[in-house]
């Protein structure tokens, strides 16, 4: 209860900065953000576009290690959990693919360009979808949650190709991409000031809570339902 | 080889629906075991569990000969005749009966093939794809395919499906040989088709 | 069986079986060929009439080939698992064979699958298609040998995965286009290398890349087919 009530009140307060503390080309309050040339009030999406794709991403890990789990142990639970993780996954990843395409828009001038990350993020969408047809096609409860475990599991080995592909392949946008010459690695290194990394970080964790929260309750809603189909 | 096959507590669920449980059975060396039970008892199912076809949902199957077989060594113990066991029909009598061995990992033996498929009375047809084959011929092509390899095990799931008078006695005789000299298993709704039944399991009101 | 009967020579006999009776079964029937065949002519004749005597510039046109690649491995690939369910002989095959015998032989029946259905296509775009000229060969050998053996890895994993579910038709390039993106984009830009008249070395890169993808895409595969094929 006092975690669920610290959440809320972390999240509010990171919303609150993110949205309300002032930019300004010189700072001299604790509360006031640098400017960043070319950004100004733009950057504020930082606080919300990286923690969605960085949950996106650890949503679908856990899905994938729940899927691994059911393949060892065939308990219908570990499935309930790796279906319930993507799905709030494929929830955030939208976010991201939405907020960044907001992003782009305002900075680069068009909402999509296919860079490496936009790529990427983009694949994530393909990923979980075709995750969400696979379950849809299959009867079977025992054999949906294999196949899908099994589909997870070969995604999350192929991901880390793009890790290598990108950076030959293609100039990037993003912070941190080829072609950045201010960028130097992760757009997480991107310029932050002290407060601002505090705010982001405060956001990072924030997020992660929530998406923790999420699965726990959808879990146990799940669980209710599986229990509930079993008797009737 | 001499061997043993046992289960304790088998179960099998699917989507949450129980087929049958607690099903518990051993038979050895020259027995036959009966599995019994209305349509949709779930004899089939039982069938699929003993030969490796299916994983049940609790409980266990084990066989034995002077240690336990791990899965590889069943699957060359084992034979089975089943209606949903297809067969190649593009494929002659005689290919199916060298591609079942050869995915056996086993050489083949032209002239074995031959006198099997002479018992079953397809020697005149063997090399016709099975395509234009009769029900009744299919059935005793299924006959010669779970034999090639000499098993140890038949496992038969409605015997006589198919067959007229004269592929019954081939069938009969195939069955009492079996009988003496390994494990033979009948999943039938028919209990005439077996005599001399050792073990019976009833899949009747076991869920 | 003799004494001198390894395991591995079953295993390899197993698995010959597996690729000769696909095999056997495609030449008596013809059914994935003559479809493949139809399905190159027609996309290229497709792109032709679409491009309508105008040209497209080299960096288009190398990424058109894999599309067309990519398609034409989803029209036929799948078919080798497929088949089976449907005509209802997979459980002949999980009965007798070893399931990594099953995949190594089906596998082997898509490599040489895909690498006609590449060659075919190849060999018809360089033919037909005006303005993609080869500038480095050996950079475009590599690309298509490499490129055909990474595509049928991963189609063929996927196809036993569809070969179990129901709208097996829609849901082969849905769940394919993911997992093949790093290859696609890598046999892209190292075609685009290659029409470019780069010098091979430049490439070397996108054939690391390759080779790892085929390896880590097998041995999962490997891995994981059990799981699949067992019910």
């Amino acid at each position: 209860m006092t975690l669920r009530i610290s959440l809320g009140v972390l999240l509010t307060l990171v919303i609150v900065a993110a949205i309300g503390f002032p930019i300004s080309a010189s700072p001299r309050h604790w509360y006031e953000f640098p400017l960043i040339p070319g950004l100004e009030e733009k950057a504020r999406l930082i606080f919300f576009h990286v923690p969605t794709a960085w949950l996106s991403v650890m949503a679908f890990f856990t899905s994938m290690v729940y899927g691994i789990l059911y393949l060892r142990r065939r308990d219908p639970m570990d499935d309930i959990s790796s279906s319930v993780a993507a799905g709030l996954g494929f929830l955030f990843c939208i976010l991201a693919t939405i907020t960044g395409a907001i992003w782009a828009k305002f900075n680069w001038g068009s909402f999509w360009n296919w860079d490496p990350r936009e790529t990427s993020i983009f694949v994530l969408l393909l990923i979980y979808g075709a995750y969400f047809s696979l379950r849809s096609a299959v009867d079977v409860e025992e054999k949906r949650a294999t196949l899908s475990s099994v589909y997870s599991i070969i995604a999350a080995v192929t991901v880390p190709f793009f890790i290598f592909i990108m950076p030959r392949i293609m100039t990037g946008l993003h912070p941190g991409a080829k072609g950045d010459p201010d960028g130097a690695g992760p757009v997480i290194d991107f310029k932050m000031s002290p407060n601002m990394r505090v705010v982001f970080f405060a956001s990072l964790i924030g997020f992660t809570g929530l998406f923790v929260w999420m699965f726990r309750l959808r879990v146990r809603t799940a669980r209710l339902e599986y229990f509930e189909h079993a008797k009737g | 080889m001499e061997l043993r096959i046992s289960a304790r507590g088998l179960r099998m669920a699917f989507n949450r629906r129980t087929i049958f449980a607690g099903i518990d059975f051993s038979v050895g060396h020259g027995e036959t075991l009966l599995v019994a039970g209305r349509n949709g008892s779930g004899k089939s199912t039982l069938v699929k569990i003993l030969c490796g076809l299916l994983t049940p949902t609790g409980g266990k199957v084990e066989m034995t000969g002077k240690k336990p077989l791990d899965v590889h060594a069943r699957r060359g113990q084992i034979g089975l005749v089943a209606p949903y066991l297809q067969v190649y029909d593009e494929f002659s009598a005689m290919e199916n009966m060298r591609l079942t061995m050869a995915l056996r990992g086993l050489l083949s033996d032209d002239g074995a093939h031959r006198s099997l498929l002479e018992r079953l009375a397809l020697d005149v047809r063997r090399s016709d794809p099975v395509r234009g084959f009769s029900s009744g011929m299919k059935q005793r092509l299924k006959y010669a395919l779970a034999l090639s390899h000499r098993p140890s095990v038949l496992v038969l799931d409605e015997p006589m499906a198919n067959l007229d008078t004269d592929g019954m006695a081939i069938v009969r005789t195939i069955m009492e040989e079996q009988h003496e000299k390994g494990i033979l298993v009948v999943a039938t709704n028919d209990p005439s088709d077996v005599t001399a039944v050792h073990t019976r399991v009833d899949l009747n009101d076991r869920r | 069986m003799t004494a001198a009967e390894t395991p591995v020579r079953r295993w390899l006999r197993a698995t010959g079986a597996v690729f000769m009776k696909d095999w056997r079964s495609e030449l008596r029937t013809r059914y994935a060929i003559s479809a493949l065949v139809m399905f190159v002519i027609t996309t290229i004749s497709i792109i032709l009439f679409a491009l309508g005597g105008e040209g497209a510039s080299p960096e288009v046109l190398s990424g058109m080939l894999w599309v067309v690649i990519f398609f034409a491995a989803m029209s036929g690939l799948a078919r080798t698992f497929v088949m089976e369910e449907e005509r209802g002989t997979a459980m002949m095959l999980q009965l007798t064979a070893a399931p990594s015998a099953v995949f190594a032989g089906k596998l082997l029946f898509n490599l040489v699958l895909g690498a006609g259905l590449t060659v075919l296509t190849v060999v018809l775009y360089l033919f037909f298609i005006s303005g993609f000229t080869v500038q480095t060969y050996s950079i475009f050998l590599a690309t298509i040998t490499l490129g055909s053996i990474g595509l049928a890895a991963a189609s063929t994993i996927i196809a036993a995965i569809i070969a179990r579910a129901n709208t097996k038709g829609t849901l082969y390039p849905v769940l394919s286009f993911p997992i093949l993106l790093p290859l696609l984009m890598t046999v892209i830009s190292a075609t685009r290398l290659a029409a470019d008249g780069m010098p091979f070395s430049e490439a070397f890169g996108e054939f690391q890349i390759l080779i790892s993808y085929i390896v880590v895409v097998v041995t999962t595969s490997i891995l994981l087919f059990e799981y699949i094929w067992k019910d």
